[in-house]
């Protein structure tokens, strides 16, 4: 048998070192990652996933920690993807969501990964999903997903997890960037943490206004938390539990989940399709050509990639 | 397309709450294009090698300054190996305040490197590189 079956069988049957090694393998969209994610993928859909985004700073560690301890003292089994981002200039990347859940790593029954964005936009890595797909086959109950905390055009986790929480904080612009970057129409479950702070309470009416004016359906809840004194933590575990029963009675789940798969397949086709046609294009000194032109203002952009795909077939 | 990326844990056992050094040798392996993830202090043997298990990491830096690295250094090797992580497979070193006498035993454990104080940061990154750069290709 191949190494990558024998790890998947492994990790089906529970095996904390082969889902690690497999997940390697995913992140690195290796043949054998496909594989094993070929092979997981009709074992997943089970767990609850949900998605954690706000700005830098807002607490997203420390709530992801908070919360993950919570669940675990309802019985609940836990995968944690936490993401931060790639440095544009070394590709290198500091990894430190960790930190802030320390305590979590005794316990065998949270697992949690680091990931770089590796030049993704959107606030995810681009293997995400796949290590998500691992985790819930796994048979982890709960997926919590900590995107890069960069506050804006973080839309894409709304099209991986079943829940999306925005994390906002008092005193920092954050009602005004709620209502910029369509943060608000992602938002399942808003939350206002370090409610220590001046404030909180203003921005938390600000919100509410915002939500009732907004209003479609569901009324999206906010809850009030301070992470780092382990407050509200219950209550937002209680807002996500329910965001789920909701999905599961709304029938809600099923056309959420078929929209993401839309989203999922066509983003990675159009990946496949650049790809390719950059190996071609670029190879032959094509696509730099056509650049030279652009730069140089005697093609426009439009034309220019015209030209791209019209050979690159 | 496929896209190998170094990962490195830089974790500091024991009780010294001083992590200046571990942070500047996170920051120059990050700087040289590896992916670092970095724990914090007061980590136990435990809690090192399950890191290094859930990130399935290539390279393992200890950061040490209290002394106990006799003590720890082994349980964090043992540790290892109850979670089935082979050291051999990994790429272990130290750095931090560690006497000469203590150097052989320690690479006797399998630490293939052990960086002083005064260590630049540039010979732990060339030692990394080489290291990967020589590393047979697995699949
Ligand atoms: N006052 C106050 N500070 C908090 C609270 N929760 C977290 N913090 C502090 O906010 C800072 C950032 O916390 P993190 O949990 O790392 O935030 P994050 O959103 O994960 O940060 P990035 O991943 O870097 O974007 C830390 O210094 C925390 O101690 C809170 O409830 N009240
Ligand atoms: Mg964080």
């Amino acid at each position: 048998m191949a190494p990558i079956e024998a790890l998947v069988e492994q990790l089906l049957a529970g095996n904390r070192r082969a889902l690690g090694r497999v997940l390697t393998q995913i992140e690195n969209d290796t043949p054998a990652g496909r594989r094993a994610l070929a092979a997981l993928y009709p074992r997943s859909g089970n767990a609850h996933t949900v998605g954690l985004t706000g700005s830098a700073g807002s607490g997203k560690s420390t709530l992801t920690g908070a919360l993950a301890r919570e669940f675990r003292a309802r019985g609940r089994t836990l995968g944690i993807v936490a993401i931060d981002p790639t440095s544009p200039f070394s590709h290198g990347a500091l990894l430190g969501d960790r930190i802030r859940m320390q305590d979590l790593t005794a316990d065998p029954q949270v697992f949690l990964r680091s990931m770089a964005t590796r030049g993704a936009l959107g606030g995810l890595a681009p293997a995400t999903s796949g290590v998500v797909t691992a985790l819930d086959a796994f048979g982890k109950d709960i997926v919590l997903i900590e995107t890069v905390g960069a506050g804006q055009d973080e839309v894409e986790v709304a099209m991986m997890a079943d829940t999306t929480v925005v994390v906002l904080t008092p005193g920092s612009g954050d009602d005004v960037q709620a209502m910029k970057a369509g943060i608000m129409e992602i938002a399942d479950v808003l939350v206002v943490n370090k409610c220590d702070l001046p404030n909180a309470d203003l921005l938390a009416r600000q919100l509410r206004t915002i939500v009732e004016a907004s209003r479609s359906g569901r009324l999206t809840p906010i809850v009030r938390t301070a992470s780092a004194l382990g407050e509200g933590i219950g209550d937002l575990a209680d807002a996500l539990e329910e965001h789920r029963t909701y999905l599961g009675a709304s029938g809600v789940r099923e056309a959420h989940r078929r929209e993401q798969a839309r989203h999922q397949v066509l983003a990675l086709a159009r990946q496949r399709l650049i790809d390719r046609l950059v190996m071609a294009q670029g190879a032959d000194g094509r696509l730099d050509a056509l650049v030279e032109e652009v730069a140089a203002r005697s093609l426009d952009p439009h034309a220019a990639a015209d030209a791209l795909i019209g050979e690159g077939r | 397309m496929t896209d190998m990326k170094l990962r490195v844990l830089i974790a500091k056992p024991g009780l010294d709450g001083h992590d200046r050094g571990a942070k500047v040798v996170a920051r120059a392996l990050r700087d040289a294009g590896m992916e670092v993830i970095y724990t914090g202090i007061r980590q136990t043997p435990d809690m090192i090698a399950e890191a290094a298990l859930q990130e399935d990491v290539d390279v393992i830096g200890l950061s040490i300054l209290s002394g106990a690295h006799m003590e720890l250094f082994p349980r964090v090797i043992d540790a290892l190996k109850s979670r089935e992580i082979d050291p051999a497979d990994v790429l272990m070193f130290a750095g931090g305040i560690i006497p000469d006498a203590d150097i052989e035993p320690l690479k006797g454990m399998g630490f293939r490197a052990i960086f002083g104080p005064g260590t630049s940061t540039a010979d732990i990154i060339k030692f990394v590189n080489d290291w990967a750069d020589a590393r047979p290709v697995s699949a």
